[in-house]
């Protein structure tokens, strides 16, 4: 096996540029990965080989490197509009669809000279928490192959853990980058919302949905998290305003120096619900920060229990409305099955959509409908409301807050897939960031019996910075992670 | 629908959902009717603890980010074109989108 697999992006990099290997040949040690593994753990739904080539040629016969990750590989969520891929959403009803634009990620990632191997593999428009939901079959975790390895970012995050890619791109509408980095040991970032941009990105909950980096070290995040945030004016939610630095952030972290700065730990999102070993990581986790020199302190956020709550009621409204637009006539599936656009509109989607997809679209037409809307959707508008009252109030007594980032580790394969609520339940951290627009990530704070546990950093909207920061000093304090080896 | 929010019994039962799936255009099957029926139940009855909150007087957020109207200027820029727009289109005729039937006979 090739040794390029296990270097950091940075690592590639730094190779690429002072012509030590070419893009070429780091392109090529992936795809060949890919071919040896990805059999047995199916992260990707699509490798995109002569494109990657052609890719990493024109960054080999440049003068210049286009970014500071010129040349390095990366698994692209099947979310993402790519005019020279397929693109899915891991829906039957994309099945073979070829979309006539780029998203801007797709667009700065290439711009960046960053090597696309592939689309990676999620739960159907992203929803779901195990990539079981995805038509295109599951994702195996590369820790344990008969476990989930999270979702609805299942497939970027096993690619990570099984060096399949160095970097990879996801989205968080509930917590899709930070639950499955911490069922595969990998580092996910969900930015604040409006920090990168949403144009061609397929909506699930367009109030919520936020695309991010994910890599296995913190460093390889922020590096990737640069190329692909700010503004955009093809996006009317993007946020206006310079990009934080978490790459001087993440430096300034690794020199493991968190005199004077505030963590708090939630009180609300430990204790009971939360698998004794998740709990054992982060409290030694929280010691590990103190004895950085952070001061500790407890925070109450009373609301954020009820946030998964409000999380079901709002993300299937917006779901309900956003998945109208599959409706057979303009791309996509048609099913002819029936003479009026009516009745091919209903026999499309009920053949082209999975069950957990008509669940939501279903719940949330309910949840919107007359004499339902102000005791659901209405009331759970008002939760999120005082969800960011208690982030607000939180962030006066520290400067990030902490938790674990999943209340259990992976769980195996077909353990939840019948039980939707405790599926939902698996959300149950990472939901409040998202209904208050906040950022968050989840770093590896080591394995309970046998499997990773993510440590959940959360700052305040556009605080990238001191969230990279503490998840630096806490990774170089930590040591490097384990990795495990893929029995393919 | 059948119950108030809050209300002992079932909430939604199964003609309740066939309703649902027709507003939602699902052509859903016998079977589904029955297994969302129950599970659609158990998660509303579940996602119903947000009436137990007291905010009355709290304001509703819809987005994290206070939104305003974002214009452009009203200027010519480049687009799909026809064939571009058309190339993923499940039918098409004369440069344009080949749909079933819209509306009913007397219409």
């Amino acid at each position: 096996m090739s040794e390029l697999i296990r270097k950091t992006a940075a690592e590639l990099a730094e190779l690429i540029r002072t012509k030590e290997v070419s893009a070429v040949e780091v392109a090529r040690a992936h795809l060949d990965r890919i071919a040896e593994v990805d059999g047995a753990v199916h992260a990707f739904l699509h490798v995109a080989e002569e494109g990657a080539i052609q890719s990493a040629t024109l960054v080999d016969e440049a003068q210049e490197p286009a970014s500071p990750l010129a040349g390095v590989p990366l698994a692209l969520k099947d979310v993402f509009t790519t005019i020279d891929m397929p693109t899915t959403a891991g829906s039957k009803i994309l099945e073979g669809w070829r979309p006539p634009y780029d998203a801007t990620v797709t667009a700065r990632l290439r711009a960046a000279g960053i090597t696309i191997l592939g689309k990676t593999n999620m739960d159907e428009f992203a929803m779901g928490s195990s990539t079981e939901h995805s038509a295109y079959g599951t994702t195996h975790n590369p820790w344990d192959l008969d476990r989930v390895p999270g979702g609805s970012g299942g497939g970027s995050a096993a690619s990570l853990a099984a060096f399949e890619a160095p970097l990879a791109i996801g989205t968080d509408t509930g917590g899709s980058i930070r639950q499955p980095a911490a069922f595969t040991g990998t580092v996910g970032v969900k930015p604040t919302y409006g920090g990168v941009s949403r144009y061609g990105l397929i909506a699930c909950a367009s109030s919520l949905d936020q695309a991010g980096p994910c890599a296995r070290t913190v460093l390889d995040a922020a590096l990737l998290h640069e190329v692909i945030a700010g503004y955009d004016p093809l996006d009317s939610t993007s946020i206006d305003q310079p990009v934080p630095s978490v790459v001087a952030a993440t430096k300034q972290g690794a020199s493991g120096d968190l005199s004077g700065l505030r963590v708090g730990v939630v009180r609300e999102l430990t204790g009971e619900g939360y698998e004794a070993g998740v709990q054992a990581s982060f409290d030694a986790a929280v010691r590990q920060l103190e004895k950085l020199g952070a001061d500790v302190v407890e925070v109450s956020c009373p609301h954020f229990t009820t946030g998964i709550s409000a999380y079901y009621l709002i993300l299937p409204s917006e779901v309900s409305s956003n998945l109208a637009r599959f409706d057979a006539m303009r791309y996509g599936l048609r099913v002819n099955q029936g003479a009026s656009a009516e009745e091919v509109m209903a026999a499309t989607r009920e053949i082209g959509f999975g069950p957990e997809v008509k669940r939501r679209i279903m719940l949330g037409t309910y949840a919107l409908s007359a004499g339902y809307y102000d005791a659901y959707y209405g009331q759970a508008q008002k939760v999120r409301t005082l969800i960011a009252r208690d982030f607000a109030a939180a962030f006066q007594q520290a400067d990030v807050l902490l938790s674990p980032a999943t209340p259990t580790t992976a769980f195996p394969i077909g353990a939840k897939i019948d039980d939707p609520v405790s599926m939902y339940l698996n959300d149950l951290a990472t939901i409040p960031t998202n209904l208050a627009g906040t950022a968050a990530l989840s770093v590896p704070s080591g394995l309970a019996d046998g499997l990773p546990v993510g440590l959940q950093v959360m700052a305040p909207a556009l605080g990238e910075a001191v969230m990279y920061r503490v998840a630096a000093a806490y990774e170089a304090a930590r040591g490097p992670a384990p990795m495990p080896e893929v029995k393919a | 629908m059948s119950a108030d929010p809050g209300s002992p019994g079932p909430t939604l039962g199964r003609d309740d959902v066939a309703h649902l799936a027709r507003l939602a255009r699902l052509a859903v099957t016998e079977d589904e009717l029955d297994l969302f029926a129950g599970q659609l139940d158990t998660i509303i009855e579940w996602v119903a603890k947000v009436g137990e909150i007291a905010a009355v007087d709290v304001p509703p957020t819809s987005h994290a980010v206070p939104l305003e109207n974002v214009f452009r200027p009203d200027e010519l820029r480049p687009g799909l074109t026809q064939e571009q727009a058309l190339a993923g289109a499940p039918a098409s005729q004369d440069g344009r989108f080949r749909v079933p039937r819209i509306l009913g006979e007397e219409q």
